[in-house]
Order: C-alpha cells, then structure tokens, then sequence
C-alpha cells in the first residue's frame, strides 16, 4: 500500500517503536512510521491495539522499551523537555483541573508553557475563540458538560501554537453536533500544523483525515489514505457491470471487456433482473470505467444497463485487517456509530 | 524556578478553594491553642513551652492530612499526565507542590504568632530562644511535608498517602520516645540523633545548629529525591 506523499518537512519519525508493561507481552510492537508537516493521521484500531500506548510515547509520559521516536527533530527519551514544548496534547477523558475556572487553567497553562507575557492575551483569545470558549471563561472546570471540557482540553493543548498537536479521542463521548464543531477545529489546526489524533470511529476518518494508520495488536495493519483505504484492502477497483440487450447475456460482453487495458478478472455474476451482471476487478492504479462504456456502447445488441464502482466502507476493511489472526476479536462497530 | 512557582501557585491555590486545608489548619490553631492557654491560666506559666512541646506531635498528625492529595490525586485525575507533558521536570513538579505546603505551613505558623504576643503581655518572653523555635518548627513541618509529599507519589488513594506518611512519622517518633529509653544509652544517643523531635528541641532550646538544620535538609530532600524517583518510574513500568 502506498504512502502518500510527503507534503512537507518530517515532523514525526518512529522506528522500530515498542512498548511492553511488566515484561509482558508488548502492547506496542516495533512500529515505524512517519508524518509530515500539514498531515492530519488518524490513529485507528480497536481499544487496547496500542494507539494510546504510541501517543503516550510521542508525549514524553512513557518511555519505550526499546525503538525510538523522534518529534519535531528531536529524540523523545533523550530531549523529552525540548518534545514538550512543541507537542499540544489532549489525553484519553480529557483530564483537567475541577476545582479551577477555565479561564484561572488557561492561564496556569500558559505559565507552565513560558507563553510570553505579552503573546498571552492574543493567544488566550485566539484559543477561546476557536474552540467555543468565550462564555464559559469564569465557569468552573468541573461544572462544565463534557463537551465544554473536551473544547478546554483542545484549548489547553493549542495555546503554545505547538508544531505537533496529539489527541487520543478527542470525540469520544460528544453528542453529534459537538463532534462537527471539534473536527472543524481539528482541520484548521491540520491546515498549518501536525495532527495525529485517534479514534475508532470511520466516519471521523473520512471526515477529518489526510492519512490513515491503522494498529491492531501493536502493530501497523494499513497505512493510507482513507480513499485509498475504502477502495479495497487489496488495492484493486471492483467495478460491477450490468448489460442487457438480446446478446447480452453472457460470453459476448466478458470477451469484450477483457481485450480492456488494466482489468485482471472478470467475474460472472448470473442474471438479475434486466440484465447479465460481471464483476469487473481492475489492476490497481487503474480505472476502466470510461472503456468498459465505450466497448459496450459501440457493440449492437447490449446496452449497458449500470456501472458501479464497489466500495468497500472503510467498516469492511477495519474488520478485515484488525480481525485477521485474531480468533477473539470482539464484534465492533454499531456502538460508536455516530450519525453524522 | 519560574516553572516551580507556577506550580506552587496553582496548588496553594487548590488548598484554599477546598475546605480540608481550612479544616486542618483551624483544627491545628485550636488544639495547639487549648493547650498552650492551659498551660498558661492553669499552670501559671507565662511560657511557649506547652506549645512548642507538643508541636512536633501535633505536627506530626496534621501534616498529612496536607500533603496526601497533593500527587495522589493528580494521579488519580489523570491530570499528572497532562502535567508531566507540559515542558517540565519531574523534580520542579515534586518542588512546586512541596513549596506549596511550605507556604501553607507559613500561614499556620503565621496564626500562632498570636501565641507568644500573649505571652508577651503578661511576662518576659525569650524573644531568641521563641525565634529559634519557631525556625525549628519551620524546619520539622517542612521535613513531615517532605515525607507527605513522598508518600502522596507513591499511590493514586490519598488515605494510602496520608496513612503512609503517619506511619513514616510515626517510625521516626518511636525511635526516639519507645526505642531509645529501652537500648543500651550509646545506641539510645545514636536513636536519638536519628530522630526528629531530638533536633528539633535542641533548637528549640535556642541555639541553632547546623548539624540540626542539616539533619531536617538532608531528611526532606532524601524524601522529596524519592518522590521525584516515583514519577519518573512511570516511565519504565
């Protein structure tokens, strides 16, 4: 499967990542990838494949067993402070001060992370004002929905500017509406910066994503775009073919399309309806819908009745590769499902 | 040292939006305050001794009331994470929030000037020995704040931390009081250089040694070294 290409400097380089607790089994298993400035990732995978484990070393609060990560040009174990600065980072359930007032924790954020006294005021305005914040500034942490505390998780991980921004499930447990607002930050913060954020929910992939890393068992099942990914795990377009017509049952439009540059099988399908159907698997890298309607639309006797390009959803293909070899995978999906 | 005050500030400021630090602090000035006016009404004797007598178990007691949250709940919050993220060390963490018991002892101890001034208006009072103990009593609180500090990195429940930081106390009280009188009287003066309230009184006598001040420097941040060692073990576990 194809990287798609890089669009700017490296922001993030991992090699041979790996974590394990206890001399366990590792929950992170030797995982390389890259990303780039003006990527936003997508961390996918089921719960306990490692997604968090990975951010946690990203972030500085682990340190791997062995492999190394590198952010921003520097090493996370060795220059783990100089990581920090430039790293905005929401933790799983958005962990946050209650007792305090969203303005009093911005503020306390801002100290921790030497944003200079006079970058404060525009940066704090900046920050509430793109996630939402501008009337909750004197609530208190702990009164505020989870939605509200999600927004003061985002604008507490964006208020240094940081290069890199890492958000493990910056969406989980928001209400539809609240997911739209957050993504939309998300993607104009991806705009300039860095994101890796996780999920494992397909929508939020599609929506927001330029590029999709998929982790089951501590390690890397896919790493794509989310076009990519939902054109099929192996690559190849499926197209289905319907012709009907007094010849066009059967062997005559088959013969016809295989003479067809960059298709790989035809797959008779039987009779339904009007018409014969085929499926038509194309080569990867290839598109021969415009073809197969030019061939059977100068053939007599056939009209070409459908042509539909078969796309596996992005579901599919999450089961297909992080249920593989796996016998005890848990059904998944449905739960999360968020309608939006 | 920026870093290490913005993290005491935020604490202390945590200590007065809930009520145990009111609580602890008023249950402190009250007990210590009944019995030093006893002493001084029933016994007649215009001195700090009463008070000054019982603070290092009163001290003792109530200091981990103080300090049990202060890791423990940012553990248990998971706002450690976040915190261990931002750009600074483990050690300005562990610094930041003893600083910010320092500063509330200083305003227990602030509420007990009451005391000597008292003492003050019906007898002579010993201006350098009361000063002296005063710097002393300073320097015992911050060693069972360090002690506090340190017990509160190692568990996520804040009764564990408080529980284990009296039962650390208390180790260093009995040596003193139970263990000395019964070894033989060498090991017993050995057992008593060991323990805090033998330091603390001879400062409290009025001369301040500096091998009572290194004893209470080097106690507080051998446990503070330790609490700093128990954040940063997260990392390898």
């Amino acid at each position: 499967m194809t990287t798609p290409t890089p669009s700017g400097r490296t922001m993030i380089h991992v090699e041979g990542l790996t974590k394990s607790y206890d001399g366990k089994k590792p929950a992170v298993d030797g995982i390389s990838f890259d990303v780039h400035a003006g990527e936003v990732l997508g961390f996918l995978g089921p719960n306990g494949a490692g997604k968090t484990t990975t951010m946690k070393m990203l972030t500085t609060f682990l340190a791997p067993t062995s492999g190394r990560a590198e952010v921003a040009g520097f090493d996370s174990y060795e220059q783990s402070v100089e990581v920090r600065r430039r790293v905005g980072y929401l933790p799983e359930d958005t962990p946050l001060y209650k007792d305090m007032s969203v303005l009093e924790y911005l503020q306390f954020v801002c100290d921790v992370r030497d944003v200079p006294t006079s970058a404060r005021a525009p940066r704090l305005r900046r920050a509430v004002e793109q996630c939402g914040l501008g009337d909750r500034l004197g609530a208190l942490i702990g009164e505020l929905s989870k939605g509200y505390r999600q927004r003061v998780g985002l604008a507490q991980a964006i208020i240094h500017e940081p290069e890199v921004l890492i958000l493990d499930e910056p969406t989980s447990g928001l209400d539809p509406n609240q997911i739209v607002d957050i993504r939309q930050v998300i993607k104009s913060i991806g705009e300039s910066k860095t994101v890796i954020f996780s999920t494992h929910v397909m929508q939020e992939v599609q929506a927001t994503c330029s590029r999709v890393l998929i982790i089951a068992d501590g390690r890397i099942a896919a790493d794509s775009t989310p076009d990519e990914l939902s054109r099929g795990v192996s690559g190849q377009t499926e197209i289905l073919v319907e012709v009907g017509g007094a010849r066009g049952d059967m062997e005559q439009p088959r013969s016809l399309m295989s003479m067809i540059d960059g298709i790989d099988d035809i797959q008779v399908l039987g009779k339904e309806g009007g018409g014969t159907r085929f499926r038509v698997i194309a080569k990867s890298g290839f598109d021969p819908r415009g073809d197969i309607a030019r061939v059977l639309a100068s053939a007599t006797d056939m009209d070409l009745l459908q042509l539909t390009p078969e796309r596996t959803s992005l579901e599919d293909v999450f089961r297909k590769l992080t249920t593989a070899g796996r016998r005890d995978a848990a059904p998944h999906g449905g739960k999360e499902g968020n309608n939006s | 040292m920026k870093n290490i005050l913005s993290i005491a500030k935020r604490e202390l400021g945590a200590y007065f939006d809930s009520p145990i630090a009111y609580l602890v602090v008023s249950v402190y000035v009250i007990l210590s305050g009944s019995l030093f006016f006893s002493s001084l009404f029933v016994n007649g004797q215009a001195d700090m001794r009463g008070f000054f007598g019982i603070a290092p178990l009163l001290l003792l007691i109530i200091v981990p009331f103080l300090t049990m949250r202060l890791l423990a709940e940012e553990r248990a919050q998971g706002t450690l994470e976040l915190l261990l993220t931002m750009p600074v060390t483990d050690w300005q963490v562990v610094l930041g929030k003893f600083v910010a018991v320092l500063g509330l002892l200083c305003v227990l101890m602030l509420l007990t000037f009451a005391f000597p001034f008292s003492v003050a208006q019906v007898g002579p009072l010993d201006k350098g020995a009361t000063v002296a103990a005063y710097v002393g009593m300073f320097l015992l609180a911050g060693t069972y704040a360090a002690i506090g500090v340190m017990a509160s990195s190692f568990t996520r429940n804040q009764i564990v931390a408080a529980l284990i930081a009296l039962f650390v106390g208390f180790g260093f009280y009995i040596v003193q009081h139970v263990l000395a009188p019964m070894l033989p009287p060498e090991l017993g003066r050995v057992a008593t250089q060991l323990s805090m309230d033998g330091h603390f009184e001879s400062i409290a006598r009025g001369v301040i040694d500096t091998r009572d001040v290194l004893y209470f420097l080097t106690v507080s941040g051998g446990c503070l070294l330790i609490a700093e060692a128990s954040l940063e073990s997260r990392r390898w576990r």
